[in-house]
């Protein structure tokens, strides 16, 4: 995330200038302290009211993040506009059944605790825009979660800076954010394209070309707004959602347009502003198998854990699975007997849905096990056993090396099925050969 | 001596030997806060421990997740004394804010232009005072 970096007065309104005399109490005092900082590190002229918030600051990761939410806790820190909670480092009511230390229990329930009081939605969801409170085109957010932010601003058409965990919080008390970057208009146009050759449509339909595809579009991308051009087919929402994860894994994506398809690019030139580009990459089917194969550590071998949901599965991924998983029967190796586990994560509310709707049942006859309000990064459910990934999440492959110390397999959703199933990596022909 | 400058961006005094990478570095998944060191297994300076140091990078990458890392190093005192990055990196800069709002320390964060960037690669170590960087040798 980059700024101008240009230090210089900005113009705060009369209300911020109240908040930081601390004329509506300490937290809102403390969170425009913070905000001000910033606005001046970023170069920012003025400061924004925003309508909504998505909090990241909810993942525990060691003892400074819960101590800053206790601290505003502490202090009667009320939210200002309706803010969205992203996961935590707990499975809030089933972590005994996961590797979870207590005290890690422990912190990570307090944490959510400090931020369930300041009166925000309980979603605990890094896939907030697929829940009730999706941003409308336009609005002006601050959203923290760098696959949210890709998503809100890019298919929606909502308005955000990738907010990192802390000053997302801060935003949402206030109300307030620094007018910056791809708040405004001018900076929402893209600079450079990504041009798709020759892609075969069966290949640009299957759900494993989108991680893939984000995976090279990151370093690309740096931290500009890209377009993708020559895309053959009209994609899905869970495509999209893959898409941006992994583009905002390998790079720091926060918006890219695709010409007929996102809101803000009718076409190519509605994308560019009708500038020239500054760079372009012509991706071709070798490049992207490449890309493919750079998500993989570990091909064919045997698995300890197939893992899905990340960002947190749909409905509409549920009933993919529960579809695969009919068609190919429950038999297969158990995880006692030395197979693999399959372990969904997803939110409260899409678990009850699809619990509903019978998506479920196949999952429970498999075997298979789901989890809540956190993923296996943010939570550290896995035993030390657990060395062997396989995903259909390049979230997941490119973040589970560092995060989990484990070898991990990228594949579609049917071979993660599949491989699940055996319990060990399996490849099936398809559009990729 | 070579003396170089930046802006400074969260203002300090600090020393220490340079690590330096032209690649951009995810705190969450890239830096353990217990140790100080570097994990990210994509990244070069994988295994390496900034605790201390003088950690020269273009950017910060990925997660939105990397400031509350940077914040509980910060805590635990394995942050790097010095962030240096090629313009000014958001994320890093609010670690280091809310790092002396609650600890009253932070790493000195210095942004420099392109050519201070590259010039920094051939330093073995460095002193930051404010906006200057003095290279320091042996």
């Amino acid at each position: 995330m980059m700024g101008t970096g240009e230090s210089g007065a900005v113009r705060l309104s009369p209300f911020d200038r109240a908040l930081l005399a601390g004329e509506e109490g300490e937290a809102p005092q403390l969170a425009m302290r913070i905000l001000a900082r910033m606005a001046e590190v970023r170069g920012a002229g003025a400061m924004l009211d925003i309508e909504a918030a998505h909090i990241d600051s909810t993942i525990y990761v060691g003892d400074a993040g819960l101590e800053f939410a206790e601290r505003l806790a502490g202090l009667g820190a009320r939210v200002r506009v309706p803010s969205t909670l992203n996961v935590s480092g707990l499975d809030e009511f089933h972590w005994q059944e996961w590797s979870v230390p207590a005290e890690w229990a422990e912190k990570s329930a307090r944490q959510m605790r400090a931020y369930d009081s300041m009166g925000t939605i309980p979603t605990w969801t890094c896939a907030p825009y697929q829940g009730r409170q999706t941003p409308r085109f336009g609005q002006q957010i601050a959203w923290g979660e760098s696959n949210a932010v890709a998503f809100a601003n890019s298919v929606i058409g909502a308005r955000t800076e990738r907010y990192p965990d802390l000053l997302d919080i801060c935003c949402a008390i206030t109300g307030r954010a620094p007018a910056v970057g791809l708040h405004l208009d001018e900076n929402r146009l893209a600079t450079r394209v990504l041009r798709l050759r020759e892609i075969p449509e069966d290949l640009a339909a299957a759900d494993d070309f989108y991680p893939v595809l984000g995976h090279l579009l990151g370093p690309f991308a740096e931290d500009d707004p890209v377009a993708i051009a020559g895309l053959p087919v009209l994609p899905e929402e869970d495509q999209l959602k893959a898409l941006g994860a992994a583009a905002a894994s390998s790079g720091a994506v926060a918006l890219f347009h695709i010409p007929g398809v996102t809101p803000e690019a009718p076409t190519l030139a509605d994308a560019l502003g009708g500038r020239e580009p500054v760079a372009i990459l012509d991706v071709g089917l070798a490049e992207l198998r490449a890309a493919r194969r750079e998500l993989t550590t570990h091909d064919g071998g045997a698995l300890d854990m197939v893992v899905l949901g990340s960002p947190h599965f749909s409905f509409a991924e549920f009933g993919k699975l529960a579809a695969l998983l009919r068609k190919r029967g429950p038999e297969r190796a158990v995880p006692e007997e030395g197979g693999c586990a399959l372990v969904v994560t997803t939110s409260r509310a899409v678990r009850d849905l699809a619990e509903r709707a019978g998506l479920l049942e196949p999952l429970h006859a498999f075997g298979g096990r789901l989890m809540v309000d956190t993923c296996v990064l943010a939570t550290p459910m896995t035993p030390g056993t657990t060395r062997r990934l396989m995903t259909n999440s390049a979230k997941y492959a490119w973040y589970s090396p560092g995060l989990l110390g484990s070898a991990v397999a990228f594949g579609s959703l049917a071979e993660c099925v599949e491989s699940a199933r055996r319990g060990r990596v399996v490849r099936e022909p398809g559009p990729w050969d | 001596m070579d003396r170089l400058h930046g802006q400074v961006v969260v203002a300090g005094t600090a020393a220490g030997a340079v690590l330096y990478a032209t690649q951009p570095l995810s705190f969450w998944g890239g830096y353990d806060a217990a140790s100080g060191r570097i994990t990210d297994t994509h990244h070069p300076l994988a295994g390496e421990t900034a605790a201390g140091k003088a950690l020269v990078l273009p950017a910060t990458r990925g997660s939105s997740t990397t400031t509350a890392v940077l914040l509980e190093a910060i805590r635990r005192k394995t942050a790097p004394a010095a962030l240096i990055t090629r313009g000014v990196d958001a994320f890093l800069a609010l670690a280091c804010v809310v790092g002396q709002e609650m600890y009253g320390r932070s790493p000195a964060l210095v942004s420099v232009d392109e050519d201070v960037f590259r010039r920094l690669a051939a330093w073995p170590r460095l002193e930051v005072a404010d906006r200057a960087l003095t290279r320091v040798d042996g």
